[in-house]
């Protein structure tokens, strides 16, 4: 019994593509808030933030770019619970092909989406005075972070996909995660937090991975953060993709 | 893909079992599908029809009994059986964003067959959506839906068919074309297993029909042979009135 796991993710990848260029206003409602938010804390709250020298853009836009993804991957939960409800989601594991091909057709796309609403809020954020000296390589390990924080938070999303009841319940889980930036070193330096809060602030995962971003555009030195970073991200994704199967035995015989 | 020999039946159901929590739904079904028929499993609203559906299509496992497909074991050999049927669901699984052509393609992809445009084109013009496979699905009637659905089923021209309630939900008109659909299936000798809550449909299309009714399968036989269950017909003249149907479909002009 030969599978085609590749031809057939490849497949099911294109035409959850073709959903993202048909509803291109998920990309729009999935970049409108951050860019709502990098206007606002840049231009109303930024001038009372101290966050020492450099432009305050500079300083937010890595918190911004997480806050993209956790609202992005409500899509990819949604995406996923319309094909559950619709009933292609059986159609797809009643026929003969690479079952698990089905979830990573949206994965990948949750991948690509994200990576194209990033894009468009980079844009922004250079219009509005973002500027960065990093090279290449720096600009290739921010991407490398980001796409490892996907990947992280779409197996998170892939639960609520799979077993929600309801859209509303599918794409809820997102919000805990898109406000998670704000007790974070994201907006403000910790060190202005009282303490309980500023602990909290320093040991959640946003911040490490906040400070490697922000690090790799300044040209600075990563330090320990980007190692921490790394451990949130896969074990956040290990931990995920763990409980996404068991979600997904649950549904399929 | 194996054959099986002329008189082993396409379709083999003994002993099956499975209950939800507590509720137990099918208490030992047994019937058998011969290759080429329409079997029509009759049964109201939560009687299981769909549950043995989707323990035939591998969707769901049984706690007891066997299924066979095509003789290949659901439990044991579930990638050999869903190369041998197709399931076209209680709700028309097709893909709203979609359109009717690209569904095909799509399906046609996923079945690894030569040419995926020419067969989703002759597709269309065999169910009669030629005019509208550049439309999106969203678009259509649910009579064109629920061809779509079916001719989407056919690609691969897999031996057997399962069709889980193919007219819920739809008009008396809708309701004739998917009829006409299945004939058609029945007439290219593909097998069909077919759920229906509509006494109607069964004595439409099947050539065996079978009642599930509290878990089991109460009776399984030829209309004829179910008729001859009661006492034999009294002969009494009734004034021949045309059903609030035939009104209908004379005064919206029945399409072909």
């Amino acid at each position: 019994m030969k599978t085609h796991f590749f031809g057939d993710t490849a497949v099911l990848l294109g035409r959850s593509l073709r959903h993202i260029s048909r509803s291109l206003d998920t990309i729009i409602t999935t970049t409108i808030m951050p860019i709502a938010f990098m206007l606002l804390f840049v231009y109303v709250f930024g001038g009372a933030i101290k966050t020492g020298s450099g432009s305050y853009v500079n300083y937010l836009l890595p918190g911004i770019l997480l806050i993209t993804i956790a609202s992005g991957i409500s899509y990819t939960a949604f995406r996923l619970f319309l094909d559950m409800k619709g009933g292609i989601f059986e159609r797809f594991q009643s026929m003969p092909i690479a079952r698990s091909s089905v979830l990573w057709a949206h994965v990948l796309t949750s991948l690509v989406a994200n990576l194209v609403s990033i894009v468009v809020v980079v844009l922004v954020a250079l219009v509005m005075g973002f500027r960065s000296p990093a090279g290449p390589l720096a600009w290739l390990a921010v991407a490398g972070i980001l796409m490892l924080f996907t990947l992280a938070l779409t197996w998170i999303a892939v639960i609520p996909g799979l077993s929600a009841t309801s859209a509303d319940g599918a794409s809820a889980f997102s919000y805990p995660i898109i406000f998670l930036p704000f007790i974070s070193s994201a907006f403000v330096p910790t060190a202005t937090m009282p303490g309980p809060v500023r602990w909290f602030a320093e040991n959640q995962p946003v911040t490490s991975i906040v400070n490697s971003i922000r690090d790799l555009f300044a040209q600075q030195p990563v330090g320990s953060n980007i190692w921490v970073a790394l451990v949130w991200c896969v074990g956040i994704l290990v931990v995920a993709y763990f409980f996404a199967m068991a979600a997904y035995r649950k549904k399929i015989a | 893909m194996e054959t099986t020999s002329g008189q082993a039946p396409v379709i083999h159901v003994e002993g099956l079992e499975k209950s939800f929590k507590d509720l137990q739904v099918l208490r030992g079904v047994d019937f058998d599908v011969a290759q080429g028929s329409v079997f029509a499993l009759l049964g109201s609203n939560g009687a299981g029809k769909t549950t043995v559906v989707r323990i035939l299509a591998t969707l769901l496992k049984a706690d007891a009994g066997a299924a066979a497909v095509n003789g290949f074991d659901v439990a044991s050999q579930p990638a050999q059986v869903r190369e041998s049927f197709s399931l076209t669901g209680q709700f028309a699984a097709v893909d709203e964003i979609l359109t009717g052509r690209e569904n095909l393609v799509l399906v046609a992809k996923l079945r690894h067959v030569k040419d995926p445009g020419a067969v989703a084109d002759a597709l269309l013009e065999r169910f009669s959506l030629a005019d509208s496979g550049a439309r999106k699905v969203s678009e259509y009637s649910g009579g064109m839906r629920r061809r779509l659905d079916i001719s989407m089923s056919l690609i691969g021209n897999p031996p057997v068919i399962f069709l889980d309630e193919p007219t819920t939900g739809l008009d008396p008109q809708a309701r004739l074309e998917v009829w006409a659909a299945v004939r058609e299936l029945a007439a290219h000798g593909t097998t069909v297993l077919l759920t229906t809550q509509t006494l109607d449909e069964a004595e439409q299309l099947a050539d065996r029909i079978a009642i599930l009714h509290g878990g089991r399968i109460i009776v399984n036989g030829t209309l004829a042979e179910l008729k001859a269950l009661l006492p034999p017909a009294k002969v009494e003249y009734v004034e021949k009135q045309p059903t609030l149907e035939d009104v209908f479909l004379a005064l919206v002009g029945e399409k072909d």
